[in-house]
């Protein structure tokens, strides 16, 4: 524990008679407050807004065919996917911080452990929306599930689509167990404090009878290290799975070896770079700032610094290699990346991943809760703009010029990609509000008061 | 109603169920924890709101055995994974892809590392739950109003009467001995209702009949036969607002949807008006020449050549006597065939080359027509290789000069 003591964000934060009844209150307060916070209203009026427009802009692409958006030969992939990409990527912070924090014993991930779980689940279900609708038949997609059919055929499992499948299948299954399963104590919290018999009724439900025998949180807590454990490796192999799609074709671009870790650094750093954005406003509207502190948002800040130069190395890495290995395809298609009709995609990237989180070397910037916010933003713009400019410059411009184009996003495309984020948006504003936002249990352990001292 | 005195009030006396013990931090009740263990206690435990490092030893706590349930399942998962991919596309229906081998398994790892993952995950949430006999809807403790702070900020130590060395006045003293903030009886629960209620029974009951009607209409309309057209739920693009070719429509005269062109509407390249070079007529005669496009080299003659042997030779024999495979394998089965004519006759090498060409072009008699599946040009370069094979049976020493004569002599 020495480490964990050490950046212990606590000491003397909570200073007060009963430190774990503050954490329930602090927490507690927000589901038990008869009205939340004005800016709750006006964040989840935005909120609904694109979350209308993203179901009628779905329901025109699925009554309109797939052509509502602009993709069209040969950028195929176009918005749809490229969102999907960028969802599936904010996703993994959640699993990173729960699991791998969880593992390495980084114990000040407590404060945001919750919530980074939350938006893990709710970010993958913006991305499964995407590919779902775009694969133009969204009735159809049972098709891929290997159920037996009067036809006697079954899915191509060799395909990396169909790993996809799996992968964030079961990603999306394990986020969700390994997230209700932290919360089991925490509801049996709110199910104790709740005073109206509905909400004792579901909190009552959702806690199954948890009582906080010692014996059961023996096993809770071996489960809990268990899932972790499986957690771990699951985060790293989805986004590489995802990176396959690309990685396993044969398209200059594409086809490099060097994506799955590429990937997977992305998403945390994009996922990371989403923690911040959420966290800076929800711990001023929730009055939050003594459990989700300076400290933390400054530790994630150096996450992010780390993360953004793993990512500018791999887009350095992916020049070289491209030079490196003397195919005229290769070199072609990072040149053009870089100056050719998509070099304004590039270099907006390149300033917000690989730039912007260089302001983290100073530890002024690092504590100042609107460059943190500011840098957040950017970062989860440019990291969209990396998986476009990976889809739609590869495709744009392939082997053969005759066979070349330039993808113009429509405005359905447009009305989606915000839409989606009105989907994200609403769905983690109910989760601040009914939902233990923050690991009241697990944070009560953590803080000293919370160690037995004579043994 | 959670009172001690209320509930023996209401529901008459309830027997002991254990004697509840209060601490305000997990010092104390570590301290205590291990003077009930010392004490020999079996049917006892400690309520926390959160986990307590070492409270495992303080209680005498043995080490759960979910790993090894998580770990059967994960050997279930990859077993799935495996067996899933290997049966469907290696056995049942195999798929040629790439020209890989069936059984491919370094393609094969990614779904079955997922689906370990996915069983062992199910497992660790399940097993915990059933090993804690969870969920468990009611407990004495629950009438205990300060019991409800376990969930916030205070820690409990229950020792059951039904263990065999709780005694009341014994087990009394020991938790004094503790210096509990409280210690409390905890009587068994004769208040809640451990019925099911009616009404959800019956809610249960009707919307698991109504859920069986989808498939028991599906399963009858298996059953029976039906002249209607098959229902489109979804019309995916079967149906599209548009006239297809061969199809009636009502606004043209015609009543056709397709649309002839135009009286004399000739197609880019298919004016064909040169009869010497498409029809192989010159005036009112057969061509004696060779059209101004075709050239007489040697090149022409190889493409004759190779078109021959693809065209004519499998009738008429790579020397043109009439003798080709198919020929031969006609005269095997005897089943009654006009032979191809022997390209050396005597009339045949007189005839105009224009003939020739017509002959392929619109077969003769019994020889179908080759037009639409040779260019012209290399109809010509057939013509003039057919006329170079009957010169090469029909030649004589006029066609030699002056010194190949002498040196054959
Ligand atoms: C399917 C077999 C078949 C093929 C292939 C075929 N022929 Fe013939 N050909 C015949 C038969 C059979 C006859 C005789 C028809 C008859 O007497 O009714 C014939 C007759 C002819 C004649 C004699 C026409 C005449 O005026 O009597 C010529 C010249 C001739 N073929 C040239 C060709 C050339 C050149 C080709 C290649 C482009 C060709 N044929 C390909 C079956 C074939």
């Amino acid at each position: 524990m020495a480490i964990a003591s050490d950046i212990n964000p606590y000491q003397g934060a909570l200073k007060g008679d009963n430190a774990f009844a503050q954490i329930t209150d602090n927490v507690s307060r927000i589901m038990e407050a008869p009205k939340p916070p004005r800016a709750w209203y006006i964040a989840m009026g935005f909120s609904l807004m694109l979350l209308a427009m993203f179901g009628a802009s779905l329901g025109f692409v699925v009554w309109e065919g797939i052509g509502a958006w602009g993709h069209i030969h040969p950028v195929a992939w176009g918005f749809p996917i490229v969102n999907f990409v960028f969802w599936v990527g904010i996703g993994h912070a959640g699993t990173l911080i729960s699991a791998i924090l969880f593992l390495l014993r980084q114990n000040w991930r407590t404060a945001i452990n919750r919530f980074a779980e939350a938006m893990t689940i709710f970010a993958v279900i913006c991305a499964a929306i995407f590919p779902g609708v775009h694969i133009g038949r969204p009735w159809l997609p049972y098709w891929m599930t290997p159920i037996p059919n009067q036809m006697g055929m079954w899915p191509q499992f060799r395909s990396p689509l169909e790993w996809d499948i799996f992968a964030v299948g079961t990603y999306a299954t394990v986020s969700i167990l390994f997230w209700y399963m932290g919360m089991i104590p925490d509801f049996a919290t709110f199910r104790d404090r709740s005073k109206t018999t509905v909400r004792r009724l579901v909190y009552g439900l959702l806690a199954m009878g948890w009582r906080g025998s010692s014996r059961q949180w023996h096993r809770y807590e071996r489960a809990y290290l268990l899932l972790a454990a499986l957690a771990t490796p699951l985060v790293l192999s989805v986004h590489s799975v995802v990176s396959f799609d690309f990685a396993t074709s044969q398209l200059p671009g594409w086809h490099t070896t060097i994506f799955p870790p590429y990937f997977v650094a992305g998403a945390i750093f994009g996922g990371f770079a989403m923690v911040v954005v959420l966290a800076v406003p929800s711990r001023q509207f929730f009055g939050l700032k003594r459990i989700i502190t300076m400290r933390h948002l400054e530790l994630m800040s150096k996450i992010i610094l780390a993360t953004g130069m793993l990512v500018g190395y791999a887009y350095g890495m992916e020049m070289f290699i491209a030079w490196y290995s003397g195919a005229i395809y290769e070199q072609f298609a990072f040149v053009n990346r870089a100056f050719g009709n998509y070099g304004w995609a590039y270099w907006t990237m390149i300033f917000c991943n690989v730039l912007a989180p260089q302001v983290f070397w100073s530890k002024k910037m690092r504590t100042n809760v609107w460059v943190i916010f500011f840098v957040g933003v950017l970062v989860n713009v440019g990291m969209w703009f990396e998986r476009f400019v990976i889809i739609c410059t590869s495709l744009a411009r392939d082997f053969l010029p005759a066979n070349w184009g330039y993808f113009v996003p429509s405005v359905v495309d447009y009305a989606t990609l915000a839409g989606s984020f009105g989907l994200f948006f609403t769905l983690f504003l109910l989760f601040c509000r009914y939902i233990p936002m923050v690991a009241m249990a697990e944070m009560k352990a953590f803080i000293p008061e919370g160690h037995a001292h004579d043994h | 109603m959670s009172d001690t005195q209320a509930i023996q009030a209401e529901a008459g006396p309830a027997p002991l169920h254990g004697l509840l013990a209060e601490y305000d931090n997990p010092t104390a009740l570590v301290r205590a924890a291990k003077k009930v263990r010392d004490a020999g206690y079996a049917h006892w435990d400690t309520f926390t709101p959160f986990p307590i490092h070492g409270i495992e030893r303080a209680m005498g706590i043995r080490m759960t055995r979910l790993p090894w349930l998580v770990f059967v399942a994960a050997l279930i998962g990859l077993a799935n994974g495996v067996l899933l991919q290997f049966l469907t596309n290696a056995w049942d229906y195999k798929w040629l892809v790439s020209g890989k081998p069936f059984w491919s398994w370094p393609a094969n790892v990614p779904i079955a590392f997922e689906m370990t993952i996915l069983y062992s995950a199910f497992a660790a949430l399940g097993g915990m739950l059933i090993f804690n006999n969870l969920p468990l809807p009611a407990h004495p403790l629950d009438l205990k109003e300060r019991f409800a702070r376990v969930t916030d900020d205070r820690f409990f130590l229950l020792i059951e009467a039904r263990d065999g060395k709780f005694d009341e006045v014994d087990t009394r003293r020991l938790l004094e001995s503790t210096e509990p903030l409280l210690l409390d009886e905890v009587l068994e629960d004769r208040v809640t209702s451990d019925k099911i209620p009616r009404a959800l029974i019956y809610t249960l009951i009707v919307a698991g009949a109504a859920s069986l009607v989808p498939f028991a209409a599906f399963t009858a309309a298996r059953a029976r036969h039906s002249e209607k057209p098959r229902i489109h739920a979804i019309w995916d693009m079967d149906f599209q607002p548009k006239f297809k070719a061969q199809r009636a429509n009502p606004l043209f005269d015609d009543n056709r949807a397709m649309r002839k062109p135009v009286a004399g509407t000739v197609a880019t390249g298919a004016l064909r008006d040169d009869d010497h070079m498409y029809r192989g007529r010159v005036g009112d005669a057969w061509a004696t020449t060779y059209p101004a496009g075709v050239q007489v080299t040697e090149e022409t003659l190889r493409v004759g050549r190779d078109k021959y042997n693809v065209f004519c030779a499998p009738c008429h024999g790579f020397a043109g006597e009439g003798d080709g495979m198919v020929h031969k394998r006609a005269e095997t089965l005897g089943q009654g065939w006009v032979p191809p004519s022997n390209l050396h006759q005597e009339y045949l090498r007189l005839q105009p080359v224009g003939e020739l060409f017509n002959s392929i072009t619109n077969g003769v008699r019994n020889m179908p027509a080759y037009g639409p599946q040779i260019e012209p040009d290399d109809r010509w370069a057939i013509v003039m290789y057919v006329r170079a094979l009957q010169r090469s049976r029909a030649s004589g020493l006029g066609d030699l000069s002056e010194a190949e004569r002498s040196g054959l002599k």
